[in-house]
């Protein structure tokens, strides 16, 4: 049983990350689409928080929020014109978007329901992982531990550095 | 009330469909990329719940949660990268008309 401040935490951050997805995807102005992925992460980072993940809700706002969304509003302020309303839908494609968004819904619907008893498991009281433990399991080599992993992103984001210099520099 | 792990999975879900109907009715290439990055986000929460809730203690779920934030960062950066090379070449930014990518 949770106390009703985190039940009404909890309705506040699940209507804010439903009402903000929805309005994402059907705004026509592509600034206004930016800020609501904004709130959206946030209210992400805001449920990561409330699962007792501190760590990994602070890397949700500084890499998505700080900085996703800023190289999003950079690249759509020097792409599109200023009051520039994107066009109106056509109605057919606007059809296949909602089939494949109900085939989505109808395939983990059904996914879920399929595993009905699990999904009624209730939270058990867990200690948040220290930041030695972060360390511990980011760069140990032993069970559990991802130094590779870790490296292969590294390595991935170097490789990312240099094909962003490469592709968008002026010829 | 008692909040299980359905209530969690649900907004999960709603932002996940979200992601598909905005990658399937949009032509405007930023915002095709903000639907994908709704859809990774949403993956990523499933992760954070399911670790949280079912295997309480153990560390894999929320770790490969951590990895998928940083692909996701350089897979955006890549495509930003591209997306303002496109439009150098073409003055617009509608996947419509990416028909000749090689100059």
């Amino acid at each position: 049983m949770e106390s009703v401040g985190s039940t009404i935490v909890y309705w506040i951050i699940a209507l804010a990350i439903v009402i903000f997805s929805v309005l994402t995807v059907t705004t026509r102005k592509i600034l206004r689409a930016a800020t609501y992925l904004l709130f959206v992460l946030f209210a992400t980072a805001a449920l990561y928080f409330k699962l007792d993940y501190e760590f990994l809700g602070t890397v949700q706002i500084a890499v998505y929020a700080g900085g996703i969304v800023v190289l999003f509003v950079f690249s759509i302020l020097l792409t599109t014109r200023p009051g520039d309303n994107g066009s109106r839908l056509a109605s057919g494609k606007q059809i296949m978007g909602l089939c494949g968004a109900a085939a989505a819904a109808l395939a983990g619907g059904w996914a879920l329901l399929s595993r009905g008893a699990d999904l009624c498991t209730s939270l058990v009281p867990m200690s948040n992982p220290t930041m030695h433990e972060i360390g511990l399991s980011l760069l140990g080599t032993g069970y559990g531990q991802y130094l590779l992993p870790f490296e292969a992103v590294s390595i991935l984001l170097l490789a990312c550095i240099i094909g962003g210099v490469v592709v968008a520099r002026k010829r | 009330m008692d909040i299980t792990m359905i209530w969690y999975l649900i907004p999960a879900l709603v932002m996940f469909c979200c992601g598909i109907y905005g990658f399937l009715t949009r032509r405007n290439m930023i915002a095709m990329l903000i639907s994908l990055e709704l859809m990774l986000n949403a993956v990523d929460i499933n992760f954070v719940v399911f670790n949280r809730y079912l295997f309480p203690g153990s560390s894999e779920g929320w770790i490969f949660t951590l990895f998928g934030i940083a692909i996701a960062a350089a897979e955006t950066a890549l495509a930003i990268a591209i997306i303002i090379n496109f439009y150098r070449v073409c003055k617009e930014i509608d996947v419509e008309d990416a028909t000749e990518l090689k100059h």
